[in-house]
Order: C-alpha cells, then sequence, then structure tokens
C-alpha cells in the first residue's frame, strides 16, 4: 500500500493509530449490528439485509488493519491545505469548542426561539469564535442576515423556518 | 442527427425569459460563491441547493447548471490572485496563474483562463451532447450484475487514483458506505444502523452529508488553523489579451480539451490527472519551456481548459448512469435526486425536456460567464478581502439554513455537526472526502443492483459473471493492486509521461511546503 508525504509533526502518529483502531471499532460495530437482524419474513431474494454491512464492516476492519500497518511504517496522512490555512501550529481547541457552542445553541434555541433569534446567535457567536470583536456591527450583520434569510425563505421561497417568539412582529 | 434536434429543442426550453434568468442568477451566484477563499466548486453547490428547492425542477437544474460553471470558474480566480489553491484541480493553474499575476500579469492570466474555459467548456459539452444518448443507450442494455461492476469499479477508481494514500482513500469509502446503510433496508423492511432512532429510520439526507462533509468539516477545519494575518491579494485590472497572448494560448485550449474530456468521461475521473498531464504536455511543446516556473501563459491556459472540459466530460457517466466522479458532479447527482430525478439510462427518455434543457444551459451558462466574469473580474477580487470572520461565520449560517431547511428538524442540525466533526477528523487524518460522499450516494445503488443480479440467477453467484462484468472486474482488480502489479513489470513500463507527473506533483508539493514557510518567515503583524 501506498503511504502518504512523510514529514507532518512525529507525534502525529500515535493519534493516527487512534484513527485506525476507531475504523476497526466501526467495523466490528457494523458487523455486529447486521448479525444481530432478526430474520425478516418479507425479505425476498438472496441477499439479505446483513450481507451488504457484513462486507462493509469487513472492509472497515481490513482497511483499519492496513493503516495501522503504514502508520507503524511511518505514513502520516497529509493534512488538507487550503487557501486560509496555516498548518504550522496545531489546532486551535478553544476556537472550534466556540464554534461548535454557537451551532449547538443553534440547534437547541431553533425552534423555541425562532431562526430570527438563533440564527443570529449563530452568526454573532461564530464570528466572535473567529476572532471578530466589533460587537455591535457583528450584531447588526446577524440580524440583518437572519431576519432577511428568513424573509427570504418563508415569503421568496416558501420554505418553512420556525418564526419563535418574535410571531406576529415579523 | 437526432441529437442536435433535441439539443435545439433543449434551447428552446432553456431560453425562456424566466430561464435566462435563472441561468444569470446561478452564474452570478456561482462566481461570487465560487470566488471566496476556501469555497470550492462542491461547497457552492451544496450551499445553493436550498435556494433552489421552491422552483420547477427544469428551472432549478437550470439555475444549477450555472452555479456549477460558476463555481468553478471562482475557484480558478482565487487561485491565480491567492496562490493557495484550496482544491485538487485549482493546483496546476495556480503554478503559472499566480506566478503571472505577481509579475503583474494577473489581468491576461485571468483573461486566458476565463476565454480557455468558454472554449473548452463549449467544446466539451458539445461533446457531451452527442455522446451521452449513444452512451444512454448502450447503458440501457446492460444488467444489473454489470452494473454493479460498474460502481464496483468507480468505487475502487476514486479510492485509487486520487489523493497520495490508497489506504486511507478506501477509508474514506467505508465510512460514506456504512452512512449509507444507515435507515431501513428496502427489501426486507429492517432498520440498519439505526440504533432506535426514529428520526434515522429513513437514513441521513444526502443534503446533511454532503453539506456536513463539504462545508462545515471545511469551516471547521480552517477556522482551527486560520491564518491570523492579512492575505496577499494582487491586484487586478480588466483582463485582456496581447495578440502574442492570444498567440500562445489557443493551441493549449484545443489540447486541454482532448485532454480533459476523454478523462472526465471515464468513471474513474477527478480533474487531477489530465490537469497535470496538460501542464506536463504544455511545457513539453512550449517554445518558451524556460518561462515554465517564471508564469507561463500555456501554463495557464492549457490547465484551465483541461480542468473545464473535464468537467463537462464528467457529466457523461453523471447523466446516463448515475455514476459522479467528481465531488462537484456528486452534489449536483444530490441536486437531482431532491427533485425526484434518478439519473441513469433512462433519463434521457423519460425528462428529454429536462436533460436537455440542462444541456443547453449549460451552453448558456458558459457564454454568459465569459461575458460576466471579464468585465467584472476587479470586483471578483475585492470579495477576497471578505474578513475572514464573517466568510466562516457565514459558511456555518447558511449550512444550517440549508441543513434545517431539508426536513424542518433540529435534529439535522446535530447531525449536521456530527458530519461536520467527521468532515473536519478527515481533513486532520489526510481522508480525501470524496469517496465517502460516493460511497453515501452510489452504495445503496450498488446494494440494490446486486440484489437484483442475484434475484434473477436465483442467488447463484454465477449471477455476477457476464462478458462486460468479468472485464470489468480484472480492471478494477487491477487498479487495487497496480503497487504490487507495478512492482512486478519492469522499471521501463511506466509511461514515461506518467513518470513526470508524479515529479511535477511532487515538486508542487515541495514547493507548498517552500512557500509556507517562506509567508511563516515574513512575519507581518496580525489582523486586528
Amino acid at each position: 500500500m501506498t503511504s502518504a508525504a512523510p514529514g507532518s509533526a512525529p507525534e502525529q502518529g500515535r493519534s493516527e493509530f487512534g484513527v485506525a483502531l476507531f475504523l476497526g471499532a466501526l467495523g466490528v460495530l457494523v458487523i455486529v449490528e447486521a448479525l444481530l437482524l432478526p430474520d425478516s419474513l418479507i425479505a425476498r431474494g438472496p441477499v439479505g439485509p446483513a450481507a451488504v454491512p457484513v462486507v462493509v464492516g469487513s472492509l472497515l476492519v481490513i482497511v483499519a488493519v492496513l493503516l495501522g500497518v503504514d502508520v507503524a511504517r511511518c505514513g502520516r496522512g497529509e493534512p488538507e491545505g487550503g487557501e486560509d490555512v496555516e498548518l504550522a501550529g496545531g489546532s486551535d481547541w478553544l476556537t472550534i469548542g466556540l464554534l461548535v457552542a454557537a451551532f449547538a445553541a443553534n440547534a437547541l434555541l431553533i425552534e423555541g426561539l425562532g431562526w430570527p433569534i438563533s440564527g443570529a446567535i449563530l452568526f454573532w457567536g461564530t464570528a466572535f469564535a473567529l476572532g471578530s470583536r466589533h460587537y455591535v456591527r457583528d450584531a447588526v450583520i446577524s440580524l440583518v442576515l437572519s431576519v432577511g434569510s428568513w424573509y427570504l425563505f418563508v415569503l421568496g421561497l416558501g420554505i418553512g423556518l420556525p418564526v419563535g417568539i418574535l410571531r406576529g412582529i415579523l | 442527427m437526432d441529437a442536435l434536434t433535441q439539443l435545439i429543442n433543449g434551447f428552446g426550453t432553456a431560453l425562456t425569459p424566466e430561464n435566462l434568468l435563472y441561468a444569470f442568477l446561478g452564474v452570478l451566484l456561482g462566481t461570487a460563491i465560487g470566488v471566496l477563499p476556501g469555497i470550492g466548486p462542491a461547497m457552492t453547490v451544496a450551499l445553493l441547493l436550498p435556494l433552489t428547492y421552491a422552483l420547477p425542477a427544469t428551472s432549478a437544474i437550470i439555475m444549477f447548471a450555472g452555479i456549477y460553471y460558476g463555481g468553478m470558474y471562482g475557484g480558478s480566480t482565487t487561485s491565480i490572485l491567492l496562490n493557495t489553491p484550496g482544491e485538487s484541480a485549482s493546483v496546476v493553474t495556480a503554478i503559472e496563474g499566480n506566478k503571472m499575476a505577481k509579475n503583474g500579469r494577473a489581468a491576461q492570466a485571468l483573461a486566458t483562463a476565463a476565454i480557455g474555459s468558454f472554449v473548452a467548456g463549449t467544446i466539451a459539452t458539445l461533446l457531451l451532447a452527442l455522446l451521452a444518448p449513444t452512451v444512454a443507450r448502450l447503458a440501457i442494455k446492460i444488467g444489473p450484475a454489470d452494473y454493479f461492476a460498474v460502481i464496483l469499479l468507480a468505487f475502487i477508481a476514486i479510492t485509487s487514483v486520487l489523493g497520495s494514500s490508497r489506504v486511507r482513500g478506501l477509508a474514506s469509502l467505508g465510512l460514506g458506505l456504512t452512512i449509507g446503510l444507515i435507515g431501513i433496508d428496502a427489501t426486507s423492511g429492517q432498520q440498519r444502523l439505526t440504533f432506535g432512532v426514529p428520526q434515522l429510520a429513513d437514513g441521513i439526507d444526502i443534503v446533511i452529508v454532503a453539506v456536513g462533509l463539504f462545508a462545515v468539516g471545511e469551516a471547521l477545519w480552517t477556522a482551527a488553523h486560520l491564518r491570523r494575518r492579512p492575505i496577499e491579494v494582487i491586484p487586478v485590472g480588466t483582463p485582456r489579451m496581447s495578440r502574442e497572448d492570444w498567440r500562445r494560448s489557443w493551441k493549449p485550449w484545443l489540447r486541454g480539451t482532448a485532454i480533459g474530456f476523454p478523462f472526465g468521461a471515464i468513471p474513474a475521473g477527478g480533474a487531477e490527472i489530465p490537469t497535470f498531464l496538460s501542464y506536463v504536455t504544455e511545457k513539453k511543446l512550449s517554445q518558451h519551456p524556460e518561462e515554465f516556473g517564471h508564469g507561463a501563459i500555456e501554463g495557464v491556459a492549457g490547465p484551465e481548459a483541461t480542468n473545464n472540459a473535464s468537467a463537462a466530460g464528467g457529466l457523461v457517466p453523471m447523466l446516463t448512469l448515475g455514476l459522479p466522479t467528481t465531488a462537484t458532479a456528486a452534489v449536483l447527482l444530490v441536486a437531482l435526486r431532491t427533485y425526484g430525478i434518478q439519473p441513469g439510462p433512462r433519463l434521457f427518455e423519460t425528462e428529454p425536456v429536462l436533460v436537455w434543457g440542462l444541456i443547453a444551459s449549460l451552453f448558456i451558462g458558459n457564454t454568459m460567464l465569459l461575458v460576466l466574469n471579464l468585465p467584472l473580474a476587479p470586483l471578483w477580487a475585492r470579495l477576497l478581502r471578505i474578513p475572514r470572520p464573517y466568510l466562516y461565520a457565514g459558511i456555518l449560517f447558511f449550512s444550517s439554513l440549508g441543513a434545517y431547511s431539508v426536513n424542518a428538524s433540529s435534529f439535522d442540525l446535530f447531525l449536521l455537526l456530527a458530519i461536520g466533526a467527521l468532515g473536519f477528523l478527515m481533513r486532520r487524518f489526510g481522508l480525501p472526502v470524496l469517496p465517502a460522499i460516493i460511497g453515501e450516494i452510489l452504495g445503496p445503488f450498488a446494494e440494490e443492483k446486486l440484489r437484483q443480479a442475484l434475484q434473477i440467477s436465483n442467488g447463484d453467484l454465477s449471477g455476477l459473471v457476464t462478458p462486460v462484468s468479468v472485464v470489468i472486474f480484472v480492471i478494477s482488480a487491477l487498479l487495487l493492486l497496480s503497487p504490487l502489479v507495478r512492482r512486478l513489470l519492469p522499471r521501463k513500463a511506466t509511461p514515461p509521461v506518467l513518470t513526470e507527473v508524479g515529479e511535477v506533483l511532487e515538486e508542487t508539493h515541495h514547493h507548498e511546503q517552500v512557500v509556507a514557510a517562506d509567508d511563516g518567515r515574513a512575519g507581518r503583524p496580525p489582523s486586528a
């Protein structure tokens, strides 16, 4: 098997074994779940519901082993580059945490508060997480975007978005 | 010339004022979003998908054709003006294109890219129109066993040809296939991998997977490594070319088309290999080989034309077999399915208005792109300066909006976050995203065909063996085992061109590292 370009941080090796472990565990899960499927009365044809999952699970287990071997031979996955990406430092976990928090806040609040509010929280929160410190300007942009997209979707495209506590106002 | 009559009918569909407006909107939005750094064509299409939900299928598809070409052109503008291409297809364009831009020839680089894209796109779309009905007619005759073999070949090809590591490609494919298994099994009615969660019974909506892997995963990944200083954008005037530039560009455009279209049309896909092949060819044939590496216009014209031609070529397997070979085609397939259209051999019979309308609007979109982009290039260049917090906040905002509007369920938002996290980890550990999305789309399809084939043969595995399928199985096996096969062959058996492509690839990777190191040393003050 080919291995990716070496040269990434040496400590990446250990976490790459984690990837192999994850793939292997997922493969076993898929196989076990398939074998536990009860016999179906309406199933027709020779290929039952378990056959393909067993193949896919086996593929994952085989790949996990091969990846483990590749990593042991110092093969390293190459982190993806990009226009705004600087790979020199490690991952910025604080930013990620704040982003996930803003994202989850929207998912939790969208039904209750409605998209115009929860969407604004999402945009403001993610902009803050990414280092924007123009609090007022960000808030204005967030509200314009969320209220604007609500009108565009509900009135322009006919797609329902929750209005939440602003019912009767918008 | 049945295809031509049909095509003319297609123009009849696409040229109504309303559909022209949608094509124009598509091109405009596609370029504007595609030009934004960090947003490739696939993400552009995925993000703009919800906008078309309310439109009738034909108009939606026509708007999408515009978004598709607009997104691709936007991507190459970014790579010429910024030099750090976000996606593999633009890597080669960036090599010479950015050098040209630094020498003050950004306008010429953008012009040759735009006109080359137009020329290649037009010729390749014409080839698509002539070829696709024939392929569809042939494809209708192939049985489920052959179909299963073709899908298997696509899986193997996508994992082996793309990316630097085959094992990681297969890992990504396995993840995608697993996601595709989730939900109620169509023939037995049993729930697989749903763990009793009712929202998973229908499977994970493919829009959620596409937006999660491409948009959310990318935004999270970039956010974790965000460049905290202003990026250098090369100013640009209106694109124009001198007579000399024209003389040096037209042959690479045509050669690029000839290289790109066949590579796109075989279900092994990707624009990476043909663009490198075009680059090497132009370098070899150029009368100014010494300019290569310092901004040779042929090095922009050829690969950029190749890129566009292979994109149009990729529509042949996508429309006739339902096999996407690039990320963008995969998302386009997702879009078609959202409108209840299943691409495949019968598409040309069942939906002639739509298919020919789509093909005609590819011509129209391509022409609009040229008209729009040459004068608007300075405006697009200004979009590159958008403050990064707003850019990535916007991506997450519109991803959430799109994902929520699929089923109006906040459960989907958590699912989107989970798949985004998966996309993040895949980028972190160098697993390519494309095999996962292809696996998720085609996995259930492959299972269906496998079952049909074995039903016909009453469960006998010999039902999978037909003359066509055996040939395809052998090709797949050779591809999968090609590192071993190559070791057994004498060294000289490798075509010299491919060796050179490999060298260029390595050089670029090396070059990127050097550039990154240089940028690091420059040490400008962090942005406010």
